[in-house]
């Protein structure tokens, strides 16, 4: 990718909306001039209105590869400037400027020789990045193994729900802050060291762990991990929040 | 040719008289935050105006509110291009924190918890025209909002009215703060679209 | 979906720059610690882009673009190295 090519701001159209949680839409996106990206990469996308005021946001992307499709998952921050146009006002057709892709730090490529395993570890809407390494994962047939630990408020504001239930190269576990889903054992509740400990691969393996989340959900996880003895080069963070 | 997002902008319609160039009216009160939010109590909470000659003037919260508040109501511009009519204030005109205060000097730049700065002219806050505010719209003011205590000059642009203001400094020349540094106009008044350098 | 750290600011900087910052690394020219610019806090708002530290919340960097032109102060980045392209 030349820095040439990431300058370009691409026009793309969109071809299909639906809600993916009762805040949330899922986006398709049809980008005939877009290059494919990297599972991880993030899209800018930028609005203009008709008085020419413009208001840029980063979106991950939630699908990846040779592909001039773009998926995004966005959720709306009431209060927020751009947010609660792309869930309310944005309509199938619409035309949508964007932005890359971009990233090369938070990214997992199949081409990468590394096989060591790949910790996956997601908060509420931090989940995008994540799910689309897991998805490029699904794709290979022999490849690094890998979990994902996504901690979300209730089963409600999930995503990618039948996704993640249908994947079969990532062991996928769900825990739930607020609200635990009706026959669950796991009382509701933050994740603790001890659980993180249980449910991700140790240390002795050497995972490599992209953490994804609110900023305090980052820190925390990425403060437990460093003392469950993983080294902190093995750990990429990526901070997702209230910008709007 | 670049794409418009017809419907974005909200209620963008203008041409209300009180309306200056190129803003339109926000029902809300979006917040324009650089930084992170500062933690200060109105216990902690002091502002200082430094003079030339070294000399500090200090005042705590009550003593602040000793000086005499003031209710105001105002319309503010932010140079985003949002307006608010009719915003009802609280706060201690700025002119009664300098009635001892000794200086040659025209220009202060103001300084916030956190490290915000902006710089404004003498005559840009005396004579009714700003204030330290502590309460908007009938609540004293969140922390998002820049509480306990901001700047209010509402006839210039809004990132004039500094957040979690801690003191000023006087200056004997017009020197850029933190938005002014970075492309933004020395000034700021939004009937002559002052918006940027 | 939206993010705060120095990924927010990667469009912004390969628009203004034409640099890719989410393999990059830099210095605070206030605390002087040296870290990945992804791993940097930012606050994106509609006045203009911000980067801070994630150690001592100094400004490392702030891209402001009005509608001739896009400023990009980098003033408190004591260096910045960018992996070749």
């Amino acid at each position: 990718m030349s820095a040439k090519s990431q300058r370009r701001w691409h026009i793309g159209r969109v071809t299909n909306i639906r809600q993916e949680t009762d805040t949330a839409v899922r986006l398709k996106v049809e980008v005939p001039t877009w290059p494919g990206n990297d599972p991880g990469a993030h899209v800018d996308v930028r609005l203009t209105a008709p008085d020419g005021y413009q208001a840029t946001r980063s979106y991950s992307i939630a699908s990846s590869g040779d592909t001039t499709q773009v998926v995004l998952v966005v959720e709306e921050l009431p209060g927020g400037e751009v947010s609660p146009f792309l869930t309310h006002h944005l309509a199938e057709g619409d035309e949508l400027e964007v932005h890359g892709p971009l990233g090369r730090y938070f990214v997992w490529t199949a081409s990468d020789p590394d096989r060591s395993p790949v910790q996956l570890i997601a908060g509420g809407s931090g989940i995008v990045p994540l799910f689309s390494m897991a998805s490029a994962r699904e794709r290979e047939a022999d490849h690094a193994d890998f979990r994902l630990l996504y901690s979300v408020r209730t089963s409600r504001d999930a995503f990618f729900c039948e996704e993640l239930a249908a994947m079969s190269q990532t062991n996928v576990n769900i825990v739930h802050t607020r609200e635990s889903p009706s026959g669950s054992t796991r009382p509701p509740g933050r994740l603790t060291r001890d659980e993180i400990n249980r449910s991700t691969f140790p240390a002795s393996v050497r995972p490599r762990i992209y953490v994804c989340g609110p900023t305090p959900f980052v820190e925390t996880i990425a403060q437990s991990l460093v003392q469950l003895g993983h080294e902190p080069v093995q750990i990429r963070t990526e901070r997702f929040g209230g910008t709007s | 040719m670049g794409v418009i997002n017809s419907g974005f902008g909200g209620q963008r319609g203008s041409g209300h008289p009180r309306l200056p160039p190129g803003q339109t009216i926000a029902d809300d009160w979006p917040v324009l935050t650089a930084g992170p939010t500062p933690d200060v109590t109105e216990d902690e909470w002091t502002f200082t105006i430094i003079t030339e000659s070294g000399a500090e003037h200090r005042w705590d919260w009550n003593a602040l509110h000793a000086l005499g508040v003031e209710d105001i109501v105002t319309d503010i511009h932010c140079v985003t291009h949002w307006s608010k009519l009719d915003m009802p204030w609280r706060g201690v005109p700025v002119e009664r924190l300098f009635e001892n205060v000794d200086t040659t000097y025209d220009y202060v730049m103001v300084e916030s918890t956190g490290g915000y700065t902006t710089n404004l002219a003498l005559d840009d806050l005396f004579d009714g025209q700003a204030w330290i505010a502590t309460e908007a719209e009938g609540e004293p003011l969140s922390a998002e909002n820049g509480g306990p205590a901001r700047l209010l000059v509402p006839h210039l642009y809004f990132w004039k009215s500094a957040k979690w203001v801690s003191g000023m400094r006087l200056m004997p020349d017009d020197e850029p703060g933190f938005w002014e540094q970075n492309g933004y106009h020395l000034r700021g008044d939004p009937w002559q679209e002052e918006r940027y350098w | 979906m939206s993010h705060l750290d120095g990924n927010a600011l990667a469009g912004a900087f390969a628009e203004t720059l034409g640099i890719d910052i989410t393999a990059a690394t830099g210095r605070c020219a206030g605390c002087r610690q040296v870290f990945e610019l992804a791993n940097t806090r930012s606050f994106v708002t509609a006045m203009g882009k911000v980067m801070r530290c994630s150690h001592c919340d100094s400004v490392l960097a702030v891209l402001v673009s009005n509608r001739q032109e896009l400023l990009a102060n980098l003033s408190g980045l004591s260096w910045l190295t960018l992996p070749r392209p």
